[in-house]
């Protein structure tokens, strides 16, 4: 079981996103309320079962991190494509397949030596979906919300990100509905690898801007 | 009744750290991507726009102790009550009662791939040149609105650069009341770390953006 985020233990339906090792023999609380205002939208014919479960399946399998990867690899080898990016990245993304629903207007933002950029969305959840995926728990969360805008190198820290002083610290609110991917800063030592090689390294984290690319992530926990 | 929205959460002090999580962690309880599932479905009814849903979730009383998809779900039970599509005894029985009040679209499963892709984008044509250009000094509007608005009490009444235009948008304060699309200039702007918290944190090298539509905005003396 993973110890590292807050674990709801209510949750052990048939569709359990993923295996803690172990069973409960009773769905708690939450699970039965959304069997049964699911059941109900369904009777009502609200809602198609079979589409649930495709929506479900996008954002578990197809739609995440690994798209945006995809964009910063091509930027880091292919100059063309990186100012295409920075000068119009919803056209740039959509090259690459990625559209659609919450990057319907995409912007790009270069780190560099000078300037580290994060993103966040003080007011609600607003993350750009189809190259990122859902939002982690922690971008949703209060302490992150709070703090990004105020103290980022606070937050950096607790990503255990450590950036020089003369590094200027640029934090994207996305307060309407432009959507913001950070472009990392191609690791040193990296000249030999392939787009997917270096696509590899590319974290979700250091496309929001918490982390910075080829740097540890936290590992999800097996059973 | 005045609105609070609960949801303004940027400078506030007191929640403590942040927890990182490993990239495949996406759910953390089996409900939870039904509730996701359930939401974006009943979103493409067409029974409300985003905004509204935001205007109910960032209302609801409990928000700060709810989890997000908690939130989700809740706004939800709530914008279709305020609808007549649901109602309690049905959340509690998880049987239908009254009748179905009809829906303008279905999601079938089918339409999820080209849904999705196309999205719901937010640009309109312009219903007038911009007022203002990128380099433009700007101060944000100040004091309490009564309804939805995207505009962050931490900037409010602060003095900013344009560093962005994005051309017109639906506007979220109508959009969310039911008033209509009334679209208008988005722009980015940039604010210095002293101009948003003076003395109150140690400087740390830091410029802060919001996305601000123009009525938001008044040229800076």
């Amino acid at each position: 079981m993973s110890s590292d985020h807050p674990h709801d233990d209510s949750g052990h339906g048939d569709e359990h996103a993923h295996d803690h090792g172990h069973e409960h023999s009773e769905l708690g609380e939450m699970d039965l309320r959304v069997r049964a205002l699911e059941s109900v939208l369904a009777q009502k014919g609200y809602i198609d079962p079979a589409a649930l479960d495709v929506l479900i399946d996008t954002y578990q399998t197809r739609v995440g991190p690994r798209n945006g990867a995809r964009v910063v690899a091509r930027a880091w080898v292919d100059p063309a494509f990186r100012q295409w990016l920075l000068a119009d990245a919803t056209a740039a993304i959509a090259s690459l397949g990625y559209t659609g629903r919450q990057g319907e207007h995409m912007v790009a933002v270069e780190n560099t030596d000078d300037t580290h950029h994060m993103v966040v969305c003080t007011l609600c959840s607003c993350y750009p979906w189809p190259v990122l995926g859902l939002p982690p728990t922690w971008y949703k969360s209060a302490p992150y919300r709070s703090r990004a805008v105020k103290d980022p190198r606070g937050v950096l820290a607790d990503f255990g990100t450590v950036l020089p002083e003369a590094t200027r610290i640029r934090v994207w609110d996305s307060t309407a509905e432009v959507r913001y991917l950070v472009i990392p800063q191609r690791p040193a030592g990296t000249e030999g690898l392939s787009e997917e090689q270096l696509a590899d390294l590319v974290s979700r984290d250091s496309m929001i801007g918490t982390r910075l690319a080829g740097a540890p992530v936290e590992q999800e926990h097996t059973a | 009744m005045s609105y609070e929205t609960k949801a303004d959460l940027g400078g506030l002090p007191g929640f403590g750290k942040v927890v990182p999580e490993a990239e495949g962690e996406l759910f953390h309880a089996a409900w939870e991507p039904r509730a996701l599932a359930l939401v974006l479905a009943m979103g493409a009814t067409g029974s409300w726009n985003i905004d509204a849903s935001r205007s109910v979730r960032e209302t609801l009383p409990d928000y700060r102790e709810l989890s997000y998809y908690q939130i989700w779900l809740r706004a939800l039970e709530q914008l279709m009550q305020q609808r007549g599509q649901l109602f309690a005894d049905e959340i509690a029985s998880g049987e239908m009662r009254h009748a179905a009040a009809p829906v303008a679209r279905v999601l079938r499963a089918a339409d999820v791939q080209p849904a999705l892709a196309k999205g719901s984008p937010t640009e309109r044509p312009a219903p007038a040149a911009a007022r203002f250009a990128v380099g433009q000094e700007v101060r944000m509007h100040a004091g309490k609105v009564d309804h939805h608005t995207r505009l962050p009490a931490y900037v409010q009444g602060r003095r900013g650069t344009i560093v962005r235009v994005h051309g017109a948008h639906v506007f979220a304060d109508t959009n969310a009341q039911g008033l209509g699309e009334q679209p208008q200039w988005l722009y980015t702007v940039e604010f210095d770390e002293a101009e948003l918290w003076g003395g109150d944190v140690p400087r740390q090298n830091l410029a802060v953006s919001v996305d601000a539509w123009e009525s938001y905005l008044e040229a800076a003396a």
